[in-house]
């Protein structure tokens, strides 16, 4: 292939290679597995149903559960009412989840199935539920159909009893549950009563006790979902990702929404501490504090080996801005900064960051591919790559270090239980890139230049 | 054999105790449940598998971006030449495009592939929605062929047109529209196609191996490791052999209709199957040298394996095995090659497995086994439980369920991380095996 890109680049407009993003109903299927008891249902061919769930378990390496409408030619003829009603009937059956989440496929909207009709006609026992939203692949990404699901469990369950409770709510972006573990830690450590949506940490990193359970422990509970109606504020973490949801919120239940960056390196999550700060009216406790001021001392120690060298991030649009913040944090130039998901709020955002530390000839572009990436890189190199696997092509053609992060990571093991974000994120984030830079020093040197204290 | 609560009414039919009343008619090859936590996948994905290995052609999936970026290098098979087909091309359908038809940016697509990396052939899948919209995929297929002067082969494969076999005759039609047009009054070779092995971890090499030190000439390999112009000279073999039965015996008919070349089943699965293909493939050559060169060759392999199979044998003779695969054919060399490790098949299930499959599962198997079509997780974990089997054979989807449960785990999908045909894949299947079952992690595990 490897090296069959080239490095002229010709106008395309049509065609899209190697793409940095996928379709929206696997964001919807991820979003679905983090509430407790819910069978993620898609309503479509076979087939997305399969691919969601592979894709998902080759990054989680945990199984990902779903049930699909299996369309028929009859069904794209005459519509999936009836084996959706058939698939409903069949999942409470035998499954017995608490609530079936509901996504569309491509098929199912273009042929023009009214699903919010089709569960308004079902019959459902009391105690269960069966909620819907409408992805369709040919919109926006998966980050697009993340958002579009959590907005969806809120339009059907959340209610406003005109009572506050005194909650937060916290929408985590399209993130690990190695990261949302690690957002309930700091939110305890700030001691807020929180509710947050999704929450896939105890379901997709969920332990190997000897057996099989279809429903783990963890995911967020329908009680906690009805609740945020009751809760006087939402944070969504990820602005290009969590609004609609919070929008939803505000919409139903008139509950005020922030939107923040997701908290990926020093400003981001200091920015989501005094958040919490201010809606708790608490002090940010010593423990927090000790794991600010270790980032700093390690990003102080270590910055000869990162400063100034030039790094391509691939990926998810509020991920991506987060690596781009801590990167330029670090000193380092974030040559090229690329999301698949279409949206020019991305490429402002992060020309925004670019101007703000007046780093020049750096390139952001929303709806861009790996093939771009790579030509640009053959164009003008880069020292480094932040991404997900479908990077390593690159790598291994151009002989540039990768350091995963994102999704989907299909090549590798643990990330999914490790964080991203908060400073301990951060700190986990600067010790890849570093180990990734000096394992690569390590391998050309001189034997001469081979330094045993670095 | 009741299964209260776990089977859904549904389901029974596809579920088949050897032993129990109800002779011996499994319900198979049929739509899957609505509703069903099935392992299935659609036919695009079917024609994808079967395609995808063609090295130097370009690929290009019309429809929205997940059906590319689902596919895009997952296979697993190698390439001795190109690396075309490891990347992703799509025409990535947006909102616009549906409504207004997608024909427009199809054709723009394939200009822009023809102009900037000369292809020799192009595949156009076409997935669900496209036919939904309206697109005529074959007359943009037929324009671009007149106007770049190459092959451009619409693969017509809707997901929802059946399952994963329907679009494996997809592919098996798109292979014969390419090679139907090779040049004529090339001569007949003496030589085989290989047709249904996929080149996973370089199996399609080994086969190839074994087949040219038996003096047989390889003339095309379908669709492992290959090449635009290798298979136009499928038309000349004289014998087509298929290994993946379920998803190229379609091809095999048709060439034998069309071509007039006859066609084996064989398998490289194990050592009675591997050795015995060996024999059939020059007798059914008549070719009688490589008929006693297959003897020398299975007496030396054979040979050289003997102390492993007798070890393994005493390491786990009657351990227990589950297997769920995707086709029939590999189900059956499986429980042998199980049977030649001395282990007992307790579960055994295929997603897209065929009648005449189920009923050779059925004289393998002992009393008691379960066979079952289109299994669903719960089904899966129900019986590899009942049964107690130690390992799980199958892919992706069942590899965390068998850890979860605490059963040690083959991959003999495409992501194997060894060869797994052939002798030397007998070698390895027994050290994975070996690998997991005694991993030391188990005795951890409470």
């Amino acid at each position: 292939m490897l090296n069959l890109t080239p490095k002229e680049i010709t106008e395309r407009s049509a065609l899209r290679i190697n793409p940095a993003k996928t379709c929206q109903p696997v964001g919807a299927m991820y979003a679905a597995l983090g509430v407790h008891r819910c069978m993620p249902h898609s309503h479509g061919s076979q087939g997305c149903c399969s691919y969601h769930r592979t894709y998902l378990t080759r990054h989680f390496k945990d199984p990902a559960i779903a049930s699909s409408s299996s369309f028929t030619e009859g069904a794209s003829v005459f519509g999936g009412g009836s084996n959706l009603k058939t698939a409903v009937k069949n999942i409470f059956d035998i499954y017995k989840p608490d609530i079936i989440a509901v996504h569309t496929t491509c098929l199912s909207e273009t042929i023009g199935d009214d699903v919010g009709a089709f569960i308004q006609d079902m019959d459902i026992e009391d105690g269960k539920y069966v909620v819907h939203c409408h992805t369709p692949s040919y919109v926006g990404s998966h980050i697009t159909g993340y958002g579009n699901m959590i907005a969806g469990f809120i339009k059907y369950l959340s209610k406003s009893t005109g009572k506050s409770n005194g909650r937060l709510n916290v929408i985590p972006g399209f993130v690990n549950p190695g990261d949302m573990r690690e957002l309930k830690r700091i939110l305890e450590l700030m001691n807020i009563n929180f509710i947050m949506l999704p929450d896939t940490s105890g379901v997709l990193d969920a332990p190997m006790l000897g057996s099989y359970v279809m429903y783990p422990p963890g995911g967020t509970t329908i009680e906690n979902i009805e609740a945020m109606g009751d809760s006087p504020l939402t944070l969504a973490l990820g602005e290009l990702t969590c609004e609609t949801p919070a929008n939803e919120l505000k919409r139903k239940c008139g509950v005020d929404y922030k939107c923040l960056p997701l908290p990926m390196g020093v400003e981001a999550t200091d920015q989501f501490l005094m958040e919490l700060s201010s809606f708790s009216g608490r002090e940010i406790p010593y423990a927090l504090e000790e794991e600010r001021g270790q980032l700093m001392d390690i990003l102080l120690d270590a910055y000869p080996y990162f400063h100034g060298r030039k790094v391509a991030i691939y990926g998810d649009p509020d991920t991506v801005l987060g690596i781009t913040s801590l990167v330029l944090e670090m000193g380092m130039i974030p040559k090229y900064v690329i999301t698949g998901t279409p949206g020019e709020a991305f490429t402002e955002k992060a020309e925004e960051m670019f101007a703000r530390y007046e780093v020049t000839d750096c390139k952001a572009k929303a709806s861009a591919d790996l093939f771009e990436l790579h030509q640009w890189i053959k164009n003008e190199r880069v020292d480094l790559l932040i991404g997900g696997s479908h990077g390593k092509q690159i790598a291994k053609a151009e002989d540039i270090p990768i350091v995963r992060a994102g999704f989907p990571i299909l090549d590798r093991y643990v990330h999914s239980y490790m964080p991203l974000v908060g400073y301990r994120g951060a700190i986990r984030l600067v010790e890849l890139i570093l180990n990734a830079l000096m394992d690569r020093q390590d391998r050309d040197c001189a034997d001469e230049d081979l330094e045993m204290v670095m | 054999m009741k299964a209260q609560g776990v089977l859904l009414e549904e389901r029974r039919n596809f579920i088949h105790h050897k032993g129990s009343c109800g002779g011996n008619t499994i319900q198979c090859d049929t739509e899957s449940v609505s509703g069903a936590v099935s392992q299935r996948a659609c036919v695009y994905c079917g024609a994808r598998v079967v395609l995808n290995p063609i090295t130097d052609a370009f690929h290009i999936v019309h429809g929205p971006i997940g059906c590319a970026s689902y596919t895009w290098d997952i296979r697993g098979s190698l390439s001795s030449g190109a690396e075309w087909y490891r990347n992703s091309f799509s025409t990535d359908l947006t909102e616009q495009d549906v409504i207004f038809g997608g024909e427009k940016r199809l054709w723009e697509a394939l200009e822009e592939v023809a102009r900037a990396h000369a292809p020799k052939v192009i595949f156009v899948y076409a997935t669900c929605i496209v036919g939904v919209i309206g697109d005529d995929v074959r007359a943009v297929c037929k324009k671009a062929e007149e106007k770049f002067g190459i092959r451009v082969i619409p693969v017509m494969a809707p997901g929802f047109a059946g399952h994963k076999a329907i679009g494996y005759r997809m592919a098996c039609n798109a292979i014969m529209e390419l090679i139907s047009k090779a040049p004529a009054g090339r001569k007949r070779r003496k030589g085989v196609n290989i047709l249904g092995d996929f080149n996973l971890a370089g199996e399609m090499w080994i086969i190839k191996n074994y087949l040219e030190e038996m003096g047989i000439e390889v003339v095309s390999k379908i669709t492992g490791d290959a090449s635009c112009d290798e298979l136009m000279h499928a038309p000349e073999a004289s014998l087509n052999i298929v290994q993946c039965a379920g998803s190229m015996t379609y091809l095999a008919k048709r060439m034998e209709e069309d071509m007039g070349i006859p066609y084996i089943k064989v398998s490289f699965f194990g050592l009675e199957d591997t050795a015995q293909s060996l024999l059939n493939i020059a007798q059914a050559l008549g070719d009688g040298e490589a008929e006693s060169r297959a003897h020398l060759l299975i007496a030396r392999e054979t040979h050289e394996l003997k102390d492993l199979i007798q070890k393994s044998k005493e390491a786990l003779s009657g351990k227990r095995a589950a297997i769920y695969v995707g086709g029939g054919f590999k189900a059956i060399s499986l429980i042998k090659q199980f049977r030649e490790i001395g282990m007992e098949t307790v579960v055994v299930g295929t997603q897209t497995g065929k009648k005449e499959d189920y009923d050779i599962i059925h004289l393998l198997v002992n009393e008691g086994t379960v066979v079952l079509d289109d299994a669903n997780p719960a089904e899966l974990e129900h019986f590899i439980k009942e049964k107690q089997a130690h390992i799980l054979v199958g892919g992706v989807k069942e590899r965390p369920l068998a850890y979860k449960l605490g059963v040690a785990f083959l991959d003999h999908n495409h992501e194997r991380r060894h060869p797994l045909a052939g002798f030397v894949g007998i070698k390895n299947f027994i050290k994975e095996i070996n690998l997991s079952v005694n991993s030391p992690v188990w005795q951890y595990v409470r």
